[in-house]
């Protein structure tokens, strides 16, 4: 302690949360007792436990804090806190093997069934929302709101928002993904694709997320700088919209306040609408809108070079938010829904062509005059290319929400080859092309621990989207040619078992690629965490200067 | 503002807006112009496809566009051009005629064994397999071993009510669980598979007597399967002098089948498919190479 002491307060923020955590903690034991099933009664308990832990933290924290609050500058300079961001980055690392493994567990399930092995927790239909949850919200969640804590702090020039609330974010969301993916495994869905969890889940993403908004838009109001970065508007874009799908989609009467089953407010041909605004505006909102800001600060950042133009970030932003919350009735082209909502949605997505592809323009023209640096720094290589596959996604989709081609390929694999070379090629690689900027600025390390592993990871996960998507193209070509093959009399040409058994030797293939792609995660998380372990210096150059900064953290 | 991030080289590019944050500054370059009328492009083009086909909706109705387009319209008019096209080459006859008289005509035999192929497919392949060779508990249907009669008025009747399926005229009867049920005994069962299994020549249960098996066979089973154990179609019962088992010809599998019975399921598929499509399935089923 200082050698003033001042006498030490709980500050209302300790306080009032502590109280509201321990009156959760007794309401969630009460509905554990009387619950009215297992899994419900197992989420409870869950959560019970969750609360008493987050009141021993508050008490541990304030046991070891000084009196006074965490100041906003230190020595002029901006305290940033960085607790709550190293925390997503682990989690995204832990979250993202987990799922790209369950990932690989189902690819090889469709190649051989009876790899589901005959238990009713590890069949398809549960496997399948664990393997997307985990990979979209536990991954891609940790990384959007790890990063985004970061670069608003950063580019505000102001120390986060909140006290307790950064922490009560990051922690409350990875309980919502504990939740949901135990949920999927016990049984526990809405049958939403991609809004699986049940009510009570949803709910709590509910306050979590509202407390997200809070402390992004208090951080920016905070701010240094007399304007806002282009990062921080898709940022904030992402984090207002994704709310409002979230709540709307699960709009959801209970069967019981006790159980974990409820019915949503809408049904049928509404709801299937409902659902594919919810489920399409989550690529564009969440894996677009969300990885874009990844890509506005970190590309200018590793490449250190100026954005390549402003006036396109403008326009490309507001032509992409107006533009992809129309094109979610693409996804039901030639259903129950009415001619004139299929052809907005067909039409929009046309439209969104050019303003999705002026991100792309926008991170690869940055690197201009500092393209050799592609030969040198796997990192950067590993956002570039991330860029070239969004680029190719990008036009994909327009093309596959053209009612001619969807007839032929919605509902065969071409749809999850697409979304793959999205999800992988884009998502996952400017992620990791973050994450590696991340950890060494975060850990106060010159530089990663081996350059030399991120070579490697790039082209071993490289070679396995390869060939994780042309399988899937091929495939899914062939499926749909094969479903709409007549003979001369008239009568369809394949039975749907024949088109499943000719689609054997590809989805062996996808399940290789896959499996390249989830060691290539393995040596990152190795090359993370020695570089965290500190293990770097030994092999560099030595530390020359006493006061050496870390390479690529700037001046504050 | 110093560039922290690119000190010494001046910028490459036209101005920057001037403004910072943590070392990214902005250049100011004009859209590209193929970006820009690429956007124009698709706009004009979503504009027309506005004018030509249903787009935006109104308070009550939408604008239908000029073409009157109509996907409901549309799927109407195939299914019915796909009607008239099968039935201007004999669908409706295939409904009234007879399995035989559909045998004697060339051109509804051709007919009926496309219909039969297709339906096979989506129907039947799923437990006989995709070339109806049948597995472990579902017949081969490409062999001449016919349980319920291999004529092409058997196979429609097995295929029309199935076997054991819950239909009023279903098949009935199985093997009962001789071991199950306490009626013989481990060593008589052992016995009698090994009887039945030297019929076709195999081995049976080591040690096992094919005399004692015979006198059980003939107490117990020759009501169903006949004396000489040729089966019976009336009741479902397979001919044990022949290789083929439906569950296996291994000792132990056999002495698993006469320990707890056999009931193996054919579901019904009156009501579910029409009857041409049941009397194709039928002449598709039997020309496969062991109709009778």
């Amino acid at each position: 302690m200082a050698a003033t002491p001042t006498s030490k307060y709980m500050t209302e923020g300790e306080v009032g949360l502590g109280l509201a955590l321990l009156v959760g903690a007794f309401l969630c034991a009460l509905a554990s007792a009387r619950a009215v099933d297992a899994p419900f009664s197992v989420h409870m308990a869950v959560f019970a436990l969750a609360a008493v832990a987050g009141i021993a933290a508050i008490l541990k924290r304030y046991e070891e804090r000084p009196a006074e609050a965490a100041p906003q500058q230190i020595d002029g300079k901006p305290n940033y806190n960085l607790g709550p961001v190293k925390f997503t980055v682990i989690a995204a690392m832990a979250w993202g093997i987990a799922g790209f493994l369950v990932g690989c567990t189902i690819a090889f399930q469709l190649w051989a069934p009876s790899l589901n092995l005959g238990l009713e927790y590890t069949t398809f239909g549960r496997l399948r929302p664990l393997h997307t949850s985990a990979v979209i919200f536990a991954f891609g969640g940790n990384v959007l709101i790890g990063t985004s804590m970061y670069v608003v702090q950063r580019t505000c020039r102001a120390r986060l928002a909140g006290d307790l609330a950064p922490w009560f974010v990051v922690l409350g969301y990875n309980l919502f993904i504990v939740i949901a993916g135990t949920g999927y495994l016990m049984g526990v869905t809405q049958s939403k694709e991609y809004a699986e969890p049940e009510w009570y889940a949803d709910l709590w993403l509910t306050i979590v997320w509202v407390a997200y908004l809070l402390v992004f838009l208090g951080t920016l109001w905070k701010r240094k700088e007399p304007h806002i970065f282009v990062a921080n508007w898709f940022y904030l874009a992402f984090i207002v919209t994704i709310a409002m799908l979230h709540i709307v989609n699960n709009l959801a009467m209970p069967v019981s306040f006790l159980g974990s089953k409820s019915y949503p407010m809408f049904a049928g041909v509404q709801d299937a609408l409902i659902q594919w605004w919810y489920g399409h505006n989550a690529v564009g909102f969440f894996l677009t809108a969300g990885f874009l800001a990844i890509m506005y600060y970190f590309v200018p950042k590793r490449a250190e070079r100026p954005i390549y133009s402003y006036r396109l970030s403008i326009i490309h932003f507001w032509a992409l938010i107006f533009m992809y919350i129309w094109a979610g009735p693409h996804h039901l082209h030639y259903t129950a829904l009415p001619d004139w909502a299929q052809t907005l949605g067909m039409t929009f997505s046309i439209m969104l062509w050019m303003p999705s592809w002026g991100g792309m323009i926008n991170g690869l023209m940055t690197l201009s005059g500092a393209w050799d640096k592609l030969r040198t720094d796997p990192v950067l290589r590993f956002m570039v290319v991330s860029l070239a596959f969004y680029g190719m996604a990008t036009f994909e989709g327009p093309l596959m929400a053209i009612k001619a081609v969807n007839g032929l390929s919605h509902y065969t694999d071409w749809t999850i080859g697409h979304v793959h070379s999205g999800a992988l090629g884009w998502v996952a690689y400017v992620s990791f092309g973050a994450i590696y900027c991340l950890v060494p600025w975060l850990w106060n390390r010159r530089e990663l621990y081996s350059l030399k592993l991120v070579e490697w990871h790039f082209w071993v996960s490289t070679l396995g989207i390869v060939l994780y998507i042309t399988s899937m193209w091929v495939a899914g070509i062939m499926q749909g040619l094969m479903w709409r093959a007549y003979n001369a009399l008239g009568f369809l040409e394949y039975s749907f078992v024949e088109t499943v058994e000719a689609m054997q030797p590809y989805y062996l293939v996808r399940a290789l690629g896959g499996v390249l792609f989830l060691i290539g995660a393995l040596i990152m998380a190795y090359n993370l965490a020695m570089t965290i372990a500190g293990k770097t210096a030994v092999e560099r150059e030595p530390e020359a200067t006493p006061t050496a900064e870390p390479a690529l953290v700037p001046a504050e | 503002m110093a560039d922290t991030a690119n000190p010494g080289k001046p910028p490459a590019g036209p101005e920057t807006t001037g403004h910072e944050w943590d070392g990214i500054r902005e250049y100011n370059n004009p859209l590209p112009r193929w970006w820009l009328y690429g956007l124009y492009a698709t706009i004009v083009w979503s504009f027309g496809y506005w004018v030509l086909y249903p787009a935006w909706p109104l308070v009550s109705g939408y604008t239908s566009g000029l073409l009157g387009y109509s996907q409901r319209a549309t799927v109407l008019d195939e299914v019915e051009a796909v009607r008239r096209e099968r039935d201007a080459r004999g669908q409706a006859q295939l409904a009234s005629a007879t399995v035989a008289e559909i045998r004697a005509d060339p051109a509804l035999l051709r007919l009926a064994l496309a219909t039969g192929k297709a339906a096979f497919g989506d129907n039947c392949a799923a437990c006989h397999g995709t070339s109806a060779t049948g597995r472990i508990g579902y017949p081969n249907l490409q062999d001449d071993d016919w349980l319920w009669g291999g004529t092409p008025e058997a196979i429609e009747q097995t295929i029309r009510f199935g076997a054991r399926s819950g239909h009023g005229e279903a098949h009935l009867g199985d093997m009962p669980a001789f071991g199950r049920d306490g009626v013989l005994k481990r060593q008589e069962l052992e016995a009698v598979a090994t009887y039945v299994l030297s019929l076709s020549g195999m081995p049976g249960v080591a040690g096992a007597s094919v005399e004692k098996g015979a006198e059980v066979f003939a107490g117990n089973c020759a009501a169903c399967h006949g004396e000489a154990a040729k089966g019976n179609p009336e009741m479902g019962a397979p001919n044990l002098t022949d290789p083929i088992w439906l569950y296996g010809s291994a000792p132990d599998q056999v002495v698993a089948t006469v320990t707890n019975g056999r009931k193996g399921m054919m579901p019904a598929w009156e009501g579910r498919l029409d009857p041409a499509t049941i009397k194709s399935l039928a002449v598709f089923v039997h020309g496969l190479g062991g109709g009778k």
